[in-house]
């Protein structure tokens, strides 16, 4: 369309290949050699083979082509869907081991978004004018902030799977039943899902119940709010405006959180040992797989980036002031 | 404006996307308060500021908390019943009067690890809030006032960097990197979590300098960062130490993040660091509570009490907050 | 007599204690009257014309009654007041620029804000556009959002909203405040116009500024210290002011059309003084030339001459004298 459009998608661009670029750059800029690093992982014995193996990989990962070359052989890969072999789980490409891994990741993710925004957003707007829910949630709201993902997760874990056992501790489906459409293995899905999901869950949740309580209280002393009290409107309907203002906020708040939210998905993933693209990024880490780890770095950019432009949809869809100004309307 | 009593000016709404999401910090409105256009503090005010300072709960209760933990990193350490990484007794003991949150795994008396960690979380909590608080101002700063394309590139940088998820980098940097300090942490954890003050800023600034005040300033012949710094920054006093305090919260609990990963300087031990090695150590299974639940509580408590008090040095700035 | 205003006492709540804003005000505005109120800002003049219609979380009714059309205004019962908003009283509020909300069209705010009180949009439409026609908008206002149109439009279609309902009576807020000299002799003109056809039955209108007054205003009301200093026809305000504040506020306008400062008055030193605790006697005693003795006791609000009320015991002194020797040249 116009140019709010075009800018906003020049802005993902330079974003991807700002990514991109940091995610080729940091294995070249890092002190020490990866593939020195990875070669320290067969204990060779003789120098001969040490340097015949250190060529092999070099020409294998092209280490040893000018970084022109380099960095656009990257790109060229990387538009084939080409990420590379990884080494934990040798022979396996990185883009299946991503495959497989970003469904479990992406069914936390979604979820604990929307449904923390949905009823964060709703709980906070009625905590801003009832006393008693202001007086419970708000408390709460910043205890669960405050509470490290990590730890919430043990605590969880702990708590809910360890002693009461009502779910299992670890793992992303049940042990020992055949992956299909049976309601056993769909039941494993779900109660290995609960946990993790719960703990995104409940951080983010407190965040935008506070967040919506103040801009909604915000919202109900601007002017237009005490115009409609002045005429007599209906308290629904001051509600109803300031709420529908207060979102759009909390909207693009929700594109900056999207980070944090992703680092604490992470961890927990990591807790609960949790099949998803965290935990496997901590595997990639930890094992030294460094084109996993880059595939997946690249992927997760990937993500925040289409869900920023789905964002920016719904901002386009809900603010007129967005709307206009893209027909280039706006006096 | 009106007739009689318009001390209470607008307040404002939050930052959205500051890290601890939903904490109102005052945002794109001009700041409460002090009314804009005067100097920000002048004598009266700072009494009036004290005066309401030592009246408001939530302040008093946030900071007394704060001040009781910051007190056990600095001198809990010289009180530590045990040393902190030797092993000092049996694993796994319960906790006890002789061990006040029981043994770790390695025989490790738990409490005398809290008092040392508390140390690390609170210097990297800090050097983050204050290198994020820097970069943000500046940045905010030289994007609102000299706006154009300067802003424009800043807005870009800002908008990359809000988009690269700052644990996925560091974990891809980590992994390279085997060695790192305290101060790295912080700095990384400063380097990654300005965007949000720097946005808040810039709107703030951008505000600010089409006021009467700044204008006379321009024509009174003082330069561009004079200005900035001596009209338009006390202006923004009361938003500066909010932002500030929520940097240092969130980065707390970032650090915790990076520790529980492995990720946190190689030397020294910070709360992040005891869940990490609870969990590692299979706390969970052998239901060693005492070992992973004390870091992570005292952790909640300590940014907890940040939140707390940031709410009550909003209410003190202001007055339209305050319950009437 | 359409709105009759007695004894009101309304409080702002602050943390420093109650600030008597209107204090024990009494008057009336007759069927299609417009009556202008005139002060310093603090002067309580704002506080009055709000409170005829909405009281403000900080604000309390402390005493006193206001009746309009024959009917009590239940103006401390919120809910009970609903019912006579936008009907029988509405305002143009100070801050009528923004006080449509950015983010509906103007047609859907309207047809909300109808809905609350009970009415449908369609029933008015037609004379909804006839006035918004009348104000100098274009038709297509009601498909436009408030951010599309300037400051000034925003107020006019404000005015209009605030007026659909022919409401008996128009608290007008400083609405020629922010705007430049030509806007506001046009604004003075549309808020007469509405009168003259009907739309309002009659008007308050609150400003610092009497040269609007001396324009569109029938009678002119000063308001000093949460107290009511002088009511006449503006004519007589104008020409021949009783009140030794009104004189100084004249003085200070140079010539008609120029606006005092709103923070101080040149030519009388001084600041209004505190509502928190206001002094006992005349309010304007310590900034007036011609205090004496008897100032100390506070001045009652009286008709001196016909039509022509003022709380001074100077000007009672003054008029009662020349009565005095009015007579004595008679009787002679």
């Amino acid at each position: 369309m116009t140019r709010y459009f075009a800018r906003k998608i020049g802005l993902y661009i330079l974003a991807f290949w700002a990514g991109v670029t940091i995610d080729w750059a940091i294995p070249r800029l890092m002190p020490g050699n990866p593939i020195e690093a990875y070669l320290a992982r067969f204990s060779l014995n003789s120098q001969g083979s040490w340097t015949a193996l250190y060529k092999l990989f070099s020409k294998a990962f092209g280490y040893n082509l000018p970084l022109w070359d380099q960095y656009w052989h990257y790109w060229d890969n990387l538009f084939h869907g080409n990420l590379g072999i990884s080494i934990y789980a040798f022979p396996e490409k990185v883009t299946t081991m991503v495959a497989q891994a970003a469904p479990y990741t992406l069914a936390l993710l979604v979820p604990a978004i929307v449904l923390s925004y949905v009823l964060g957003n709703r709980i906070g707007a009625i905590a801003a004018r009832r006393k008693i829910l202001d007086n419970t949630v708000l408390p709460l709201g910043y205890l669960f902030q405050a509470m490290p993902y990590a730890w919430l997760a043990l605590a969880a874990a702990f708590y809910l799977a360890q002693l009461e056992r009502w779910f299992p501790v670890q793992g992303g489906s049940a042990v020992g039943i055949a992956s299909g459409f049976t309601w056993a293995y769909i039941w494993g899905l779900v109660s290995h899902w609960f946990l993790p999901f719960l703990t995104v869950f409940l951080v983010s949740f407190g965040g935008w119940s506070i967040g919506m309580r103040n801009l909604v209280i915000y919202e109900l002393e601007t002017d237009y709010a005490r115009y409609l009290r002045a005429l007599g409107a209906r308290s629904r309907l001051v509600r109803r405006y300031a709420y529908r203002n207060a979102v759009l906020p909390q909207l693009s708040g929700l594109a900056l959180a999207l980070g944090t939210v992703i680092g604490g998905n992470i961890v927990t993933e990591v807790v609960f040992q949790y099949p998803g693209l965290g935990h496997l990024i901590y595997i990639a880490a930890t094992d030294q797989d460094y084109s996993l780890l880059q595939g997946i770095f690249i992927f997760i950019i990937a993500g925040v980036l289409v869900a920023n432009f789905l964002i920016d949809i719904v901002y386009i869809v809900i603010d007129p002031r967005t709307r206009l100004s893209m027909q280039g309307a706006v006096a | 404006m009106s007739d009689v009593d318009q001390a209470a000016t607008s307040s404002a709404p939050v930052a959205p996307g500051a890290p601890l999401t939903g904490v109102r910090a005052p945002g794109a409105a001009p700041v409460g308060g002090a009314p804009l256009g005067r100097k920000a503090y002048s004598g009266g005010r700072r009494w009036e500021f004290l005066y309401f300072a030592v009246r408001n709960k939530k302040l008093v209760l946030g900071l007394g908390v704060e001040i009781i933990f910051v007190l056990a990193a600095i001198i809990g350490p010289y009180f530590a019943p045990y040393p902190p990484k030797q092993f000092v007794a049996p694993a796994f003991l319960h906790p006890s009067a002789k061990h006040l949150f029981g043994t770790s795994y390695f025989g490790q008396d738990v409490f005398s690890l809290l008092l040392y960690s508390l140390r690390n979380s609170y210097l990297v909590g800090f050097l983050g809030a204050a290198f994020a608080g820097v970069i943000g101002l500046g940045i905010g700063f030289i994007a609102g006032w000299r706006g154009g394309w300067l802003d424009e590139i800043l807005q870009t940088f800002t908008y990359i960097v809000v988009m690269i998820p700052s644990l996925v980098l560091l974990i891809v940097i980590g992994a390279y990197l085997k060695s790192h300090s305290a101060f790295f942490e912080g700095v990384f954890i400063g380097v990654t979590t300005w965007p949000w003050v720097a946005r808040a800023v810039r709107a703030q600034t951008f505000t600010l300098r089409q006021r009467d005040f700044v204008d006379l300033a321009r024509l009174s012949g003082k330069r561009g960062p004079a200005i900035v710094l001596k009209d338009i920054a006390p202006n923004m006093a009361s938003y500066i130490l909010l932002a500030f305090i929520l940097l240092f919260g969130s980065s707390m609990l970032i650090a915790v993040n990076y520790d529980f990963l492995g990720l946190g300087p190689t030397s020294g031990i910070s709360l992040g660091d005891m869940l990490n090695l609870a969990e590692l150590w299979s706390g969970l299974q052998l239901h060693l509570w005492w070992w992973f639940i004390p870091p992570g509580a005292a952790m909640t408590i300590m940014v907890a009490a940040l939140l707390v008090a940031n709410v009550g040095l909003d209410e003190v700035f202001n007055p339209k907050l305050r319950e009437t | 007599m359409s709105l009759s205003v007695r004894n009101l006492r309304i409080a702002y709540r602050t943390l420093r204690g109650d600030v008597q804003a209107v204090d024990d005000v009494t008057f009336s505005v007759a069927d299609g009257e417009i009556m202008g109120l005139a002060g310093e800002s603090g002067c309580g003049k704002s506080t009055l014309g709000n409170s005829l219609i909405y009281l403000e979380g900080r604000m309390r009714h402390l005493g006193g009654t206001v009746e309009l059309d024959g009917k009590v205004l239940p103006i401390s019962d919120d809910r009970a007041m609903n019912r006579h908003r936008m009907r029988d009283v509405s305002i143009i509020p100070q801050y009528a620029m923004s006080a449509l909300n950015p983010t509906k069209k103007i047609g859907v705010l309207a047809r909300d804000l109808l809905k609350s009180r009970g009415t449908k949009l369609a029933k008015v439409l037609p004379e909804f556009r006839r006035r918004v026609a009348l104000v100098g908008l274009p038709d297509s206002v009601l498909e436009m959002y408030p951010f599309e149109l300037s400051g000034g439009m925003r107020q006019r279609a404000t005015m209009v909203i605030s007026t659909l309902l022919n409401p008996s009576l128009l608290i007008a807020d400083e609405v020629t405040s922010a705007l430049d000299v030509s806007n506001q002799r046009a604004v003075g003109e549309l808020l007469t116009e509405f009168r003259d056809r009907g739309y309002v039955k009659s008007m308050i209108v609150i400003t610092h500024d009497l040269s609007i007054l001396a324009q569109i205003a029938d009678t002119i009301m000063v308001m000093y210290a949460g107290k009511l200093a002088e009511k006449a026809d503006a004519g007589t305000i104008i020409d021949r002011p009783l009140h030794p504040y009104t004189q100084a506020l004249l003085s200070s306008l140079p010539e008609v059309g120029v606006r005092y400062e709103e923070e101080e008055l040149t030519g009388i030193p001084g600041r209004p003084p505190s509502l928190l605790d206001p002094p006992a006697g005349c309010r304007f005693r310590d900034r007036c030339p011609f205090a004496f003795d008897k100032c100390a006791e506070e001045p009652p609000f009286v008709e001196l001459l016909p039509g022509h009320q003022v709380a001074c015991w100077k000007a009672a002194q003054d008029v009662a004298g020349s009565a005095e020797r009015e007579h004595e040249e008679a009787a002679r």
